[in-house]
């Protein structure tokens, strides 16, 4: 009989092996979809070490996603700078300096206040590249180009081709290594800290946590890893808008986290699987797709707030008290 | 000096609409502390139905100049209509939740309202085509002012004045300041929870709806108008104090003026300057110009 320790690791390479192989029993469309949640993936993560993990709910992350989208969109249009690690550092760099200052700000408040700062924040660079067309392209956006990635020019293969091939398992691999750093993260000292913040603060800060600068810590490491998530999705899109840092873009990661249950470290990313593909397969029946996916939301919050880990764990609960 | 009275007036009317949006949010915010997202929403069906009224009312051969009769009437109705379905059949649920949930929950309803919308009226824009006009523009102090618009500021000065006298000086308005105060202290006095609840949200929805409806003789509508709208709306509350209603007018004036100058002066700069007040006032205000008091 195996330990729960290494049943749970052994699920995980288990997934892990299966998304690996993914694209080579896949369909290319399904393959670009697998893709598409890498990135978004990487953005839950990084907003759930906020919303489930320090008890911050930032209803503008996806300002930080545009962050990293356009970092891409100009280093490769307007600088040929083409080389995606360098595209990536630089975007780190970017939406960590900009969460430092941001985050400034608004780690002082909590709750409503807290969401509706980043809201504001969200919102302000959204006029800021609809107005501005001339540097940003306004409403119709700006083009990506394809990246070159580990220095190779991969530009000889099909695009759906090099997106579902090369890119996919450099993603893939992207994917893993940001989910192992945050998971070292939250079990660390500092990821406890964080914890006992989001339960109670006072007792926290009495216990000689400096809860402002923990949350900020917080701030900037969600920042730079849905900045990241933005270059993977920009790339993999080719184009970026707008549209990506409106308040309801926003709404959408954080649905994703509650949907797959924020009181998880795995909740999140299997939110973001479940939307992306339930997305896909409700939008080809129906164009009123919004309808449903708020129809779930409601149902989410009412009845089932700790979204799908939360109820798979509730019934593994069960089943051993039945034992 | 014409220009600058023109934009001024432009801004005041744009300011009475969003007065209106953002008394419902203040109002439940006051009482049931909860962030509606969904009064942007609640705003765009006022509009959508209201070009449905008048339209129809024009089609059955009644006196046009009439419209703004059946207007008001429609999103009154409105409003009374979906305030307690949504109420009783969403709202009541997350009462004392966390304020995560309950912004996610209005959220939710955002999503469904946009849908319900396009399944009945479709994407494409639609107006009543200039009906406004029909009451002409008036010229005052060398300002040309559709005579519409100013209908439009005083209905608004009229529900705001309504609106102040209800809290004051009624049974109801007492009952509101004191529940928005201490909730407990309304329950141990025997006072019916649930039937407050269920008035107070009809009537920030009955204050969308109706700010809908009157917004339409003069513009287009399209099916985005309620997420835009609400993060207007949102500027306003967070300017003016969150659960404030003097807030609500103030800063309804203050965002609706600032935005038809920006547009006038500095295009680019139009929402961008709004935020940045915003943000400007949450970080050295954050309880807003007149937040922290009752509603």
């Amino acid at each position: 009989m195996m330990s729960l320790k290494s049943t749970k690791a052994f699920i995980l390479i288990v997934i892990g092996l299966l998304l690996l192989g993914f694209p080579l029993v896949a369909s290319q469309y399904v393959s670009y979809l697998m893709l598409t949640f890498f990135a978004y993936a990487i953005m839950v993560l990084g907003l759930n070490l906020l919303f489930g993990y320090t008890g911050l709910l930032s209803f503008g992350h996806a300002f930080f996603m545009a962050v990293g989208a356009y970092t891409a969109a100009f280093l490769t249009g307007k600088f040929s700078i083409l080389c995606m690690e360098v595209i990536i550092v630089i975007a780190v760099i970017i939406s960590s300096a900009l969460a430092a200052l941001i985050g400034l700000v608004c780690v002082r408040y909590i709750k409503i206040y807290f969401a509706m700062l980043t809201l504001a924040f969200g919102m302000l660079f959204y006029s800021f590249l609809l107005k501005f067309y001339y540097l940003t392209g306004g409403d119709e956006g700006m083009r990506v180009l394809q990246p070159h990635l580990l220095g190779f020019n991969l530009s000889e293969i099909p695009k759906m081709q090099f997106l579902t091939g090369n890119y996919y398992f450099y993603c893939f691999f992207i994917f893993v290594l940001l989910v192992f750093v945050m998971w070292k993260i939250v079990s660390s000292p500092f990821g406890l800290c964080l914890k006992a913040i989001r339960d109670n603060p006072e007792k926290a800060e009495y216990l000689g946590i400096n809860v402002k600068r923990y949350r900020w810590y917080a701030f900037i490491i969600s920042g730079a890893y849905a900045a990241i998530g933005g270059v993977l999705l920009g790339s993999a899109i080719g184009h970026v808008d707008p549209g990506l840092t409106y308040w309801t873009h926003s709404g959408t990661l954080v649905f994703m986290t509650l949907l797959g249950g924020f009181g998880n470290f795995f909740g999140p990313l299997i939110g973001g699987a479940v939307y992306i593909f339930l997305q896909d397969k409700v939008m080809s029946l129906t164009t009123y797709w919004r309808f449903i996916f708020g129809a779930i939301l409601a149902f989410l919050v009412i009845v089932a707030p700790g979204g799908i880990a939360g109820v798979i764990s509730s019934l593994v609960k069960k089943e051993k008290s039945i034992e | 000096m014409e220009s600058i009275l023109n934009i001024l007036f432009s801004g005041v009317f744009h300011a009475s609409t969003l007065f209106l949006v953002a008394a419902g949010l203040q109002v439940v915010f006051g009482v049931q502390k909860v962030f509606n997202l969904a009064c942007g929403s609640f705003y765009a069906l006022g509009a959508y139905v209201g070009i449905v009224v008048v339209k129809s009312f024009v089609a059955g051969g009644f006196p046009t100049p009439l419209f703004i009769v059946p207007l008001i009437g429609a999103g009154l109705l409105l409003g009374f209509i979906i305030g307690p379905i949504v109420e009783r059949g969403l709202i009541k649920f997350v009462y004392g939740r966390d304020e995560t949930f309950q912004l996610l929950l209005t959220f939710a309803i955002v999503m469904m309202i946009e849908d319900v919308i396009k399944f009945i009226w479709g994407t494409s824009p639609q107006t009543t085509g200039g009906i406004d006009l029909i009451y002409g523009r008036l010229n005052l102090f060398g300002a040309t002012v559709p005579v519409y618009n100013l209908i439009v500021i005083l209905c608004s000065l009229i529900i705001a004045a309504l609106i102040g006298y209800i809290l004051l000086s009624t049974k109801f308005g007492r009952i509101i300041r004191a529940t928005a105060e201490k909730k407990e202290m309304g329950e141990a006095l025997g006072i019916n929870m649930k039937m407050v609840y269920i008035k107070v949200f009809t009537l920030g929805t009955v204050l969308g709806t109706l700010g809908g409806a009157l917004v339409i003789p003069a513009t287009a509508v399209v099916s985005e108008m309620g997420v835009e709208l609400i993060v207007l709306a949102f500027a306003v509350v967070v300017i003016g104090g969150l659960g404030s209603m003097k807030g609500a007018f103030i800063g309804a004036l203050a965002v609706g003026v600032l935005k038809s100058i920006a547009i006038s002066t500095f295009p680019e700069l139009e929402m961008l300057t709004i935020y940045i007040i915003v943000i400007a006032v949450l970080m050295i205000k954050p309880q807003g110009l007149f937040g922290g008091g009752k509603v």
